[in-house]
């Protein structure tokens, strides 16, 4: 058959091929000019380099094969790689089996897309025409298999592993009509078209002897591929403007990503990048605590990145968020959706809160200069078990000392700053690195995760900063004698801020195994649950937290403890709350309880810390 | 009125009272004096309940123990059946009797059986950030009250009177964080109490109250309010204390908001006394579960006819008493325990018509 | 109608006297919208009592009963020393959100009426 007999119907697609082929572009430019000259510098710099190789092979196995979300679950998997995976290799084969077949390489963009159209009673000579005839056929069942599986998760997402799907919005609804007809469409055109010939693979060959029988399948023939066109042409227009954008931008990011572009304070090119990567699988609704427990479902890391990039954010929406990082962990395209929250905060509220100077801004007591600097932190302030226990601790095992805050009155800075508090926040910071390098410390001792997070991350600080979790583990390692194993049945509890947070996950349970036996519970490391009581979320009523509270609890009791132990003061508060029958300690408290006797006549109690007299 | 001669035919119908506080002495007196069968069961080693650790009354100050000797006494003289060290285990319906089963295993069968279970204190430990446990000079109102008796040399610190102590009220009670929402009605008296008692041992020492309000319900309540201010300057602020801490030399500093004056306060004390508020006893729980009895938000007992018939439950034939029903002073305990013998009686009166 | 007391040729008001008559309680009303539990408070203290910039100038008590009162001008210099931390909200006895009403307070106090 001639090109030339009835080229028309190729249009749509050429069309919306074309459109995409401008818009991406242009659009990706424009994003790249609102990074930062820095990151700019860095990509330059990347580019030529193996970090792009990397990137690569990044791109290959989440944007095609979703690697991630196989781990989440298998047939959830199957049904993006289907999708993905397999329409890639359709374009791929399908362009092999042309250039093979017209033996010219450069043919136009549109003959393997509608191949069977143009030559219609193709029969395949040898062995590789055949292989390539049954390879697409196969390919073609395995997108539609994919298909089949992402009509039925409209209507029952439990079977996928996912407790509801995502909400949809109009340009979505266009383009996912476009996309489900796509495949359905090019069977129906490719299986008349064997049918009326003769002449094809053995699925569509045999699909198309039936329906040729059926129909009148001669005059449906240019119909079927003109719908399959349009349907084409149709989704590529509505891509841009609907959740498929993630389709090319996600591969984007992951570019730029290795090669050292992050998410800064203020939204910039890289947010929009990120905002477009999302293509709303709801993974991070499925584990969000709020919608599971709380009934909140207008606030997950979907639906707000989808209502800041269509500009219709409302800021409780910002707000109404854990910042305890399950979604980020379990989200497929890694977007950093706390950052950008973060973001979305600062810009509304910085202005609300201003700088604070502190004329009090002294450091309380005598300095010990070279020894370590114990920071208790708000929290710890009502907690006062924790930081008894601390106390303890140190001087049993003649840890020179001094609390910073033991007068009580100063705050990290972190929570103005989750607020969206920047300037306050940084004012804070800077007031408390003053005090803390005039105490002349060698080291400082932190025993909330709140507070160490943002000493690790925010603070400059020339001395290394510690989170008593891993201080006490190296502590017990040098001096194993001062403590010896309760056998006491415990589970701990990882606090969003030091596990997800921080990425310390094993320095507390190594010591917790020294001084206990530690069984698991259900959620663990990157998947443990939230405690509920998170500073970060400004829109949650206390009855909600609540809910959130005991469902944790109720997991971390589940295998029957005799007290559950967590590293961080506002977990141990929040927990403690109501009535509650198995306790719940910190880490310093359980570590105290396996502290070995005494031997006694050794010591006596001069002003605040013990001596050694013998 | 109910002692006519049905019981001359047979053996007397027989009453189960669990708790031998002073409700359920109450109770189990009224209707032994009107020749019902009663037996007590208590799961202490002696009867009296909260009342056993307690110095002196509000709001006179009488010595808790000349009550209780005279309660007891009242108990040997009617020839009471007392079990003590004697938990019930079980009560289950059985026939138009009730079963109890003690956790020795023993079983009887009763016509009726009156709940007066009472309350527990609560755990002052799980206000963390006020120390109690923690700090040695912490202590809870009930502590104190033992302290306060051998002229308060309990309280002597390093064998010298005491300079300052404190008294933190709604300890456990107006609390949700805690879970106990309602108020425990008889710690502010009780704190006005102590505080006078403490002044009456040591003229010296400065006795601080702080206080979200005081509520002063009872017969002479305001009058020993009036009588603490005046007589014994005792210093009541309006602020809650919201967190403690030790110092080196033992004592503890509170901090709170006076806010009259609108302005934080701090303050060291020898003694941080917490006013605990009153918690329906854990096996208050176990009894609604187990008889599908009906309780309150709060977890204690509640009557389907509070108005009229205060010690009536949803089961037929099981009645309450005292602060298993809410918390409750003495007085009203007795009057309850009373109440409730009379309702008993009332029944067994209709079940032996009803058996003729 | 003329206030009674106007008939003696003066009134008794002066500047420290609280004007129900002319309290604003448009801000209260948008706060209680926003946290509902808020109108819980019993006043006691315990949030200036453990505030961190309790010593500060910040006390949420003397803010919400201005509110309440319909005066506005002094709540900014009462909520600005608030860097949010969070332990008010964790002794409240009534179990007011209290970070988050200062939270809005603070934002609302910038966005015009």
């Amino acid at each position: 058959m001639n090109l030339s007999d009835h080229p028309f119907f190729v249009w749509p697609f050429v069309a919306g091929m074309a459109f995409l082929c401008i818009y991406l572009p242009a659009v990706y430019l424009k994003w790249l000019r609102k990074t930062s000259a820095r990151d700019r510098k860095k990509i330059s710099a990347a580019i030529f380099s193996v970090k792009t190789i990397r990137a690569i092979r990044e791109i290959f196995s989440e944007c095609l094969l979703h690697r991630r979300i196989f781990r989440f679950n298998p047939t959830l998997g199957y049904m993006h790689m289907s999708l993905a995976f397999g329409w890639f290799l359709l374009i791929v084969v399908g362009k092999t089996e042309t250039m093979l077949y017209t033996r010219d390489g450069f043919n136009p963009p549109y003959l393997p897309v509608f191949f069977k159209y143009f030559y219609p009673d193709h029969i395949p000579a040898n062995f590789k025409g055949l292989f390539f005839l049954t390879l697409m056929d196969l390919l073609l069942l395995f997108v539609l298999s994919g298909l089949t599986l992402a009509i039925f998760k409209r209507f029952k997402s439990k079977f996928l592993g996912m407790k509801k799907s995502t909400r949809h919005i109009l340009p979505d609804r266009i383009a996912l009509t476009f996309l489900w007809l796509i495949f359905p469409l090019r069977w129906l055109a490719e299986s008349l078209t064997s049918g009326v010939y003769n002449a094809g693979g053995f699925f569509t060959l045999s699909s198309g002897r039936a329906l040729a029988s059926l129909l009148p399948a001669e005059q449906l023939l240019l119909p079927a591929w003109w719908a399959y066109s349009i349907a084409l042409g149709g989704f590529f227009v509505a891509l841009p403007f609907s959740r498929y954008m993630h389709i090319f931008t996600e591969a984007a990011l992951i570019l730029l990503k290795h090669w050292g572009v992050k998410t800064t304070q203020r939204a910039n090119g890289y947010t929009d990048f990120e905002i477009h990567s999302c293509s709303r699988c709801g993974i991070c609704a499925n584990v969000c605590q709020l919608s599971a427990d709380a009934g909140i479902n207008h606030s997950q890391a979907v639906y707000f990145l989808r209502d800041l990039r269509y500009n219709r954010l409302q800021p409780e929406t910002a707000e109404n968020c854990l910042f305890c990082g399950r979604c980020s962990a379990a989200c497929p395209v890694d977007i950093q959706v706390d950052d950008i929250r973060l973001q979305q905060r600062t810009n509304r509220a910085n202005r609300c809160a201003p700088a604070i100077r502190r004329p009090a801004a002294q450091l309380p007591g005598t300095p010990e200069t070279g020894g370590v600097l114990y920071f208790a932190g708000c929290m710890t302030h009502l907690t006062p078990s924790v930081k008894e226990a601390i106390r303890t601790i140190l001087n049993r095992a003649d840890v020179k000392f001094s609390i910073l805050d033991e007068a009580g009155g100063i705050c990290c800075g972190r929570p103005a700053m989750q607020a969206g508090f920047r300037q306050q926040a940084e004012s804070i910071i800077q007031q408390t690195t003053e005090m803390i390098l005039r105490s002349e410390a060698s080291l400082l001792l932190v025993s909330c995760p709140i507070c160490y997070k943002v000493f690790n991350e925010e603070y400059q600080l020339p001395i290394p900063v510690k989170h008593h979790s891993v201080f006490f583990k190296e502590l017990a390692a040098a001096k194993p004698e001062l403590f010896k194993n309760s056998r006491k049945r415990i589970t701990y509890h990882d606090s969003c801020e030091l596990g997800r947070g921080s990425g310390i996950y094993e320095e507390p349970r190594e010591l917790l195994r020294r001084v206990a036996h530690l069984v698991p519970t259900a959620h663990e490391r990157e998947d443990a649950l939230c405690c509920g009581g998170s500073l970060a979320n400004l829109a949650i009523s206390p009855a909600q937290r609540d809910l959130i509270t005991d469902t944790a609890y109720e997991q971390l009791i589940a295998p029957a403890p005799d007290y559950v132990v967590t590293s961080c003061p506002m977990c141990k508060k929040t927990f403690s709350k109501g009535k509650r029958d198995i306790p719940v300690v910190d880490i310093a408290e359980a570590l105290q309880m396996a502290l070995t006797p005494e031997e006694k006549p050794v010591r006596v109690k001069v002003g605040k810390k013990a001596e050694v007299l013998a | 009125m109910y002692q006519h001669n049905r019981y001359q035919k047979g053996k007397p119908q027989q009453v189960a009272v669990v708790g031998a506080g002073v409700a359920g002495l109450s109770a189990a007196l009224t209707l032994k004096k009107q020749g019902v069968g009663v037996v007590v069961f208590e799961k202490d080693e002696s009867p009296g309940g909260h009342l056993q650790q307690w110095h002196a009354l509000f709001p006179d100050r009488e010595p808790a123990a000349g009550v209780l000797d005279l309660l007891k006494q009242e108990v040997s003289e009617q020839k009471i059946s007392l079990r003590t060290q004697t938990e019930v285990a079980a009560v289950t319906p059985s026939g138009d009797k009730f079963r109890i089963e003690t956790s020795q295993g023993e079983q009887n069968e009763f016509d009726a059986v009156l709940l007066a279970t009472g309350f527990q204190l609560f755990d002052a430990a799980r206000k963390e950030e006020y120390g109690y446990g923690i700090y040695q000079r912490v202590i809870t109102s009930a502590g104190l009250e033992q302290r306060l008796g051998h002229g308060g040399t309990g309280l002597t610190v390093n064998g010298r009177p005491p300079h300052r102590v404190a008294f933190v009220h709604c300890v456990g009670s107006r609390d949700e964080k805690v879970g106990n929402h309602y108020c425990s009605k008889v710690c502010c008296v009780t704190g006005v109490k102590q505080a006078i008692t403490i002044k009456e041992h040591f003229p010296q020492c400065e006795v601080l109250n702080f206080y979200m309000d005081l509520r002063m319900f009872g017969t002479g309540y305001e009058e020993l309010y009036r009588e603490a201010q005046e007589k014994w300057g005792v210093m009541f602020i309006r602020g809650r204390v919201s967190e403690a801490s030790q110092m080196y030399d033992g004592t503890i500093q509170l901090k709170a908001e006076d806010t009259l004056m609108g302005r934080p306060v701090r303050a060291t004390v020898d003694w941080l006394v917490l006013l605990v508020g009153m918690e329906p006893e854990k096996r208050a729980q176990l009894w609604a579960r187990s008889l599908g009895l009906r309780t309150g938000q709060a977890g204690f007992f509640s009557s389907p006819e509070k108005f009229l018939h205060p010690s009536l439950t949803t089961v037929n034939g099981v009645f309450t008493a005292g602060a298993c029903t809410g918390p409750a002073s003495i007085p009203e305990s007795v009057s309850q325990g009373r109440a409730a013998a009379i309702s008993v009686l009332e029944f067994l009166a209709k079940k032996d018509e009803a058996g003729k | 109608m003329k206030p009674a007391n106007d008939k003696w040729g003066f009134r008794a008001e002066g500047s420290e006297q609280i004007n129900l008559d002319k309290a604003d309680s448009s801000l209260y009303r948008r706060l209680l919208n926003r946290e509902p539990g808020f109108a819980a408070c019993l006043f006691c203290g315990s949030c200036r009592a453990t505030c961190t910039s309790g010593n500060e100038g910040m006390n949420f008590r003397l803010a919400h009963l201005l509110l309440q009162r319909g005066e506005t001008a002094r709540l900014k210099s009462l909520t600005d020393p608030c860097l949010l931390c969070g332990k008010c909200t964790l002794v409240c006895p009534r179990n007011v959100n209290i970070r988050a009403v200062v939270y809005n307070l603070k934002i609302m106090l910038h966005e015009p009426f």
